[in-house]
């Protein structure tokens, strides 16, 4: 089938950006939307551009590095679905395609469709840890640990850290990531024992950063990849009640 | 890890959220009680219950004596975190695709203000009585000789125009809480996969039933059906 | 050169701990004065920048990845071993010892295998510490798994995410020293040489990946923990970012190349649908237990499997291994399905490819009972190709998935080079010719966590720090050597992409350097692999600059190093005349087609040593020594 593409062009963090077509010619419904991206590409290089630059790594819906809003959605309109496991089928012949960076004043663009994500590993640094020492720690059975309250903690480790709920929120807000991380730990016994500072450094961070205010839009878990749940926020701002008494 | 100074509530990103949430349920159960106490009007009941409420000084006043800093502070808040939240996202995307946010939510700050000025409005109209001094019910005693505020109420909502002006700002109040009154149980931690759905539905049923109550005054009124 | 593991002496069980107690320390005072740079953020070397900044040095952490949460190791699926014994059904330290060496054909070194295994409760516990949240029973107790090449249930999982969630416990870890200043990282940041000062490792040379800016880095140790080269392959289940090139370029600096021929092929892949494909994506081994593997008798059968009756269909590892069946290891696996692929009978527009059947487990069980079993591995199934499995079989191909080659290292990670140390799937040393199911984690995490802490202050206490300033001569001259570099690939302007020979070169591979060699395939190599290499610095078309974000620019470099690299591979393959794990030389198997090891000829690590591009590199041997196995033939008929 043929696409037309309509891809945000930016050198630069500094540089003026704009949206620029491309022909997309020829591609196999089989294919990923990243391998359309490599097609494409292939002939800009050929033809001595520069190609479009976008992030990627795994390719198979774990790494959390691919960041694409397609036609307006993070990681397109399929349900938890990762760009990288987006296929060409759901598109037709003919389709205009609009491929843009996520927009949001913590995620600077970097080139095209590369954004800078470091403020989320800024927000784990400010607590998204239990602090352990390497060794001297007891026995994994010592502390046994319910099931359900294992298994909520894996819900929320889902996450993959890969920005679609910053992207896709109005307001620029990060809460669900930090919702994850803090509903992870203060699930489990180990990291309940920091759970206040873990969740005021987090929030507090948050802000510093320059995410914006959760609104309970709720477009977050609507596109997140791995269908992390909001009501992680509401235990978010349960457990951040909870660390002023 | 390391113990910080960490903010206070009033300026952490999620205090706020709480203090929005504590401050709108107030006023959501202030716009209860007042609509209550305005379908006296259907039995002719009004003046006699603006006069029992007036006899009850300290209440009348330690009302508005909770209900102004809430208001203040949930319009202060919700204003200031309307910009940080703009300055976060400066720009949409080309094509604009909305999976689970709803009109009403993207739009608070904007009812909110249609609120706020109709809240004056409101107030200059009904409670100082300034806007249509010929009617108003310090100046006009009904049959009983009492402040006639039925009065005031009905000569207002017969103009098409007042009425209209009612009905709309009505709406913005039903959009505003469409939104607001669900997502206040969330900021307040109020919620869970389980009750998630219901808390939705539950806050939007309140928004629809606060409403109607509302707006059926106007409406009664201009369409001649209740006359006081 | 004869090579010295430097294993310690004494009993097998006591070799490690002896060992420790040997080790200097370094003062606690003095570990701040001393620079350790980490390469890479996968399980080996955030956890081992985590550990070393815990301790209290200086640790400079370099990934080519925007975050140090994105390394490879997070698309483990399966889990992770360790002898905990939970279940009480017999494990031991020495059974997941004696396993992973008999798994690995008996090609790894006896006292690391051991102490991997040693270390290997130490880190569940360090992992559910650090909240890991692996699967467990109603009780609170953790849950285990069994896993291919063992008769015990020794694996603990977290999901089909285990790697993942590891990966996020080391991350996790590192943010915490990253938060404490003892760490600090440098994200989006590529490896392009090892400055080598009079015979020591004192620092890297990286490229900005984001200004393209080339600077140096001096330091008093260089661990890289920069993973496999299974891409030499073009494709594999490795990340799109995954390269040879930092531990390549070391080794053109000194370090030895262990064993590059050792590749693990996985059974269980999607196959690739066409040219353009980019990757391999890998469907859990687990698969196996319910599905039945066959393909059309006759050949290039184009028929839907609807139409062709049971009769027909050649369920060839039921019929070549009748006891293991559908089960069989994993290079066997793989091995049958390139044979009927190359017979003609494959599936698929590309003959590459054997079907993976559930509908008599869906007749037997209900379709409910296989959907709880494999669910999630369906939907993955469905979403890469648009295909029901349930209602028609999966299409699966063997894929390449990780190399046990690496570095060569000493017994304390250590290279060849002093104060470089070599971690994870970079090394040689756990894995032996064939790597386990749930081992790889386990190996990442105890050299990070548990073995580099220890064997570094080793070296370091005999080491002033700060020796060589970042001011000398070698550390410009290194600059000079990658700023020429990548002058050299912007100025060809060719007409080919990096991506077509990159494709070219992974067809010369896995055609002649894949699942079987022979003397005549790996010759064959030998002879094409260079004449590509030519074509490509004649022909290859690098846009842009060098001063900018170019994502072709750096994809040049690393295949530019795979193209020598394969050479190394293919040479490593015909030198080792035997069969073993997951290398199959076609003229060393039994009758029945099996493996055919050589233990009197080749019971040797082979640890190669560069003499500069279109050199012979010179073979240097290990001789492995086993104490505590007995050599045996592996056989699942």
């Amino acid at each position: 089938m043929d696409l037309t593409l309509m891809v945000w062009r930016q050198k630069s963090a500094d540089a003026p950006g704009k949206l620029d077509q491309y022909a997309a010619k020829g591609i196999s419904r089989e294919m990923s939307f990243l391998e359309m991206l490599d097609v494409v590409n292939e002939g800009i290089v050929k033809a001595g551009g520069d190609p479009i630059a976008f992030d990627h790594d795994c390719r198979e819906g774990i790494c959390g590095t691919c960041s694409q809003v397609i036609n307006g959605v993070p990681h397109g309109i399929e349900e938890r679905t990762t760009v990288c496991q987006l296929h060409m089928r759901h598109f037709k012949d003919g389709d205009t395609i609009y491929i843009e960076p996520w927009h949001g004043k913590a995620f600077p663009v970097v080139r095209d469709l590369i954004v800078d994500r470091s403020a989320l590993d800024r927000l784990i640094q400010s607590g998204g840890y239990v602090s352990v020492h390497t060794g001297g720690v007891p026995d994994a059975n010592a502390i046994l640990i319910p099931k359900g309250d294992a298994d909520t903690a894996m819900d929320a480790a889902e996450c993959i850290g890969c920005g679609a709920c910053v992207a896709a929120c109005p307001n620029g807000s990060a809460m669900l990531f930090v919702a994850a991380k803090v509903t992870q730990l203060a699930s489990l016994p180990q990291g309940r024992v920091e759970a206040s500072e873990r969740v005021r450094g987090m929030i507090d961070k948050m802000s510093d950063e320059g995410f914006g205010n959760c609104s309970n839009h709720y477009e977050c878990q609507a596109a997140c990849p791995k269908g992390v749940k909001v009501s992680f926020i509401a235990k978010l701002n349960r457990e951040y009640m909870k660390s002023w008494f | 890890m390391p113990e910080t100074v960490s903010r206070g509530i009033g300026s952490s990103t999620v205090g706020r959220k709480i203090l929005m949430a504590v401050t709108g349920q107030m006023m959501i159960l202030f716009a209860v009680i007042h609509v209550v106490g305005n379908s006296t009007i259907y039995f002719s009941g009004l003046n006699s219950y603006a006069e029992h409420l007036h006899e009850l000084v300290p209440l009348v006043w330690a009302t508005r004596f909770v209900m102004l800093p809430a208001l203040l502070l949930h319009v202060f808040f919700g204003v200031q975190l309307a910009l940080e939240n703009n300055s976060a996202k400066e720009s949409g995307y080309s094509v604009n695709t909305n999976l689970r946010s709803t009109f009403a939510s993207r739009n608070m700050i904007w009812s909110g203000t249609l609120i706020a000025a109709f809240l004056v409005y409101h107030l200059m109209h009904f409670t100082f009585q300034v806007i249509s001094p010929e009617a108003a019910a310090s100046a006009n005693a009904d049959a009983l000789g009492r402040p006639d505020v039925a009065g005031m109420v009905i000569y207002a909502l017969r103009s098409y125009v007042v009425s209209l002006v009612y009905i709309f700002s009505l709406t913005g109040l039903f959009l505003h809480l469409a939104h607001g009154a669900q997502s206040s149980f969330q900021s307040l931690g109020l919620s869970n996969e389980g009750a998630e759905p219901a808390i939705s539905k539950g806050g939007y049923s309140v928004a629809l039933v606060i409403f109607i109550a509302y707006v059926l005054i106007p409406v009664l009124v201009v369409l001649g059906i209740v006359k006081g | 050169m004869i090579l010295d593991g430097k294993c310690p002496s004494g009993p097998l069980a006591e070799k490690w701990s002896r060992h420790r107690n040997d080790l200097k320390l370094v003062n606690p005072a003095n570990k701040r004065k001393y620079r350790i740079i980490v390469v890479g953020a996968g399980l080996a070397g955030a956890s081992a920048a985590a550990s070393l900044g815990e301790l209290g040095y200086n640790v400079e952490a370099f990934c080519s990845q925007d975050s140090p949460r994105r390394g490879h190791s997070i698309a483990a699926q399966g889990g992770i071993n360790a002898a905990k014994n939970y279940p009480n059904d017999g494990d031991s330290v020495f059974r997941l010892f004696h396993d992973t060496i008999k798994g690995g054909d008996f090609r790894a070194r006896e006292a690391n295998v051991y102490r991997l295994a040693e270390v290997s409760n130490s880190i569940i516990d360090q992992c559910v510490a650090q909240g890991v949240p692996f699967a467990r029973d109603y009780a609170g107790y953790l849950d285990n798994r069994s896993f291919g090449g063992a008769q015990v249930s020794r694996t603990f999982y977290a999901r089909g995410q285990t790697g993942q969630q590891l990966l996020l416990g080391a991350y996790s870890a590192l943010s915490r020293q990253q938060a404490a200043g003892t760490v600090r990282l440098h994200p989006r940041s590529e490896m392009l040489d090892l400055v080598v000062v009079d015979g020591k490792a004192r620092g890297i040379t990286v490229r900005d990946m984001v200004t393209g800016e080339v600077s140096s880095y001096a330091a008093d140790a260089v661990c890289l923990c920069t993973g496999g080269y299974a891409n030499v392959f073009y494709l594999s289940t490795n990340a799109m970012g995954s390269n040879v090139t930092a531990t390549y370029r070391a080794y053109k600096k000194g370090a030895f190349f262990a064993n590059p021929c050792y590749t693990q092929i996985h059974p269980t892949c999607i196959p690739a649908s066409g040219d353009y494909q980019s990757k391999l994506t890998l469907m859990s081994e687990s698969l196996r237990n319910d599905g039945r593997v066959w393909v059309p008798k006759q050949k290039s059968d184009n028929r839907p499997v609807s139409e062709i009756p049971d009769e027909e269909r050649d369920y060839y590892l039921e019929r070549k291994y009748p006891s293991f069946g559908n089960l069989a290891p994993r290079d066997i696996a793989s091995r049958s399905a390139k044979e009927v692929c190359d017979e003609g009978q494959g599936i698929g527009t590309s003959g590459r490819g054997v079907y993976l059947d559930f509908a008599d487990s869906i007749k037997r069980l209900g379709q409910d009972a296989i959907r709880e079993r494999y669910g999630n591995l369906f939907e993955m199934y469905e979403r890469i190709t648009g295909e029901d499995a349930y209602k028609q079989p999966m299409r699966i191909y063997p894929a390449p998935h990780y190399t046990m080659g690496g570095l060569w290292v000493d017994y304390n990670l250590e290279s060849n080079v002093p104060g470089l140390f070599v971690l994870g799937e970079a090394n040689f040393s756990d894995h032996g010719a064939n790597r386990l199911g749930a081992s790889a984690l386990m190996q990442g995490l105890a050299d990070g966590y548990f073995v580099i802490p220890y064997t570094i202050a080793n070296f370091l206490a005999r080491t002033t720090p700060g020796e060589v300033p970042s001011e000398h001569e070698e550390f410009r001259k290194s600059r000079e050597e990658v700023d020429a570099l990548t002058k050299r690939l912007l100025s060809i302007k060719g007409t080919r992409t990096v991506n077509e020979f990159h494709r070219e070169l992974g067809r010369i591979m896995w055609d002649n350097v894949g699942m079987a060699r022979s003397q005549q395939s790996l010759e064959r190599a030998l002879q094409r692999i260079p004449e590509l290499r030519a074509e490509f610095w004649e022909d290859v078309q690098v846009t842009g600059s060098g001063a900018e974000l170019n994502q072709e620019l750096e994809r040049a470099g690393r295949v530019a190093d795979f193209l020598e690299f394969g050479e190394l591979m293919a040479r490593d393959a015909l030198q080792r005349r035997e069969s073993c794990g997951g290398h199959f030389r076609e003229e060393f198997q039994t009758e029945d087609g099996e493996a055919r090891r050589d233990d009197e000829n080749f019971s040797y690590v082979a640890a190669w040593e560069s003499k500069g591009v279109g050199r012979n590199p010179e073979l240097h041997k290990e001789p492995l020594e086993f104490e505590d196995v007995t050599l045996a033939v592996r056989s699942y008929k």
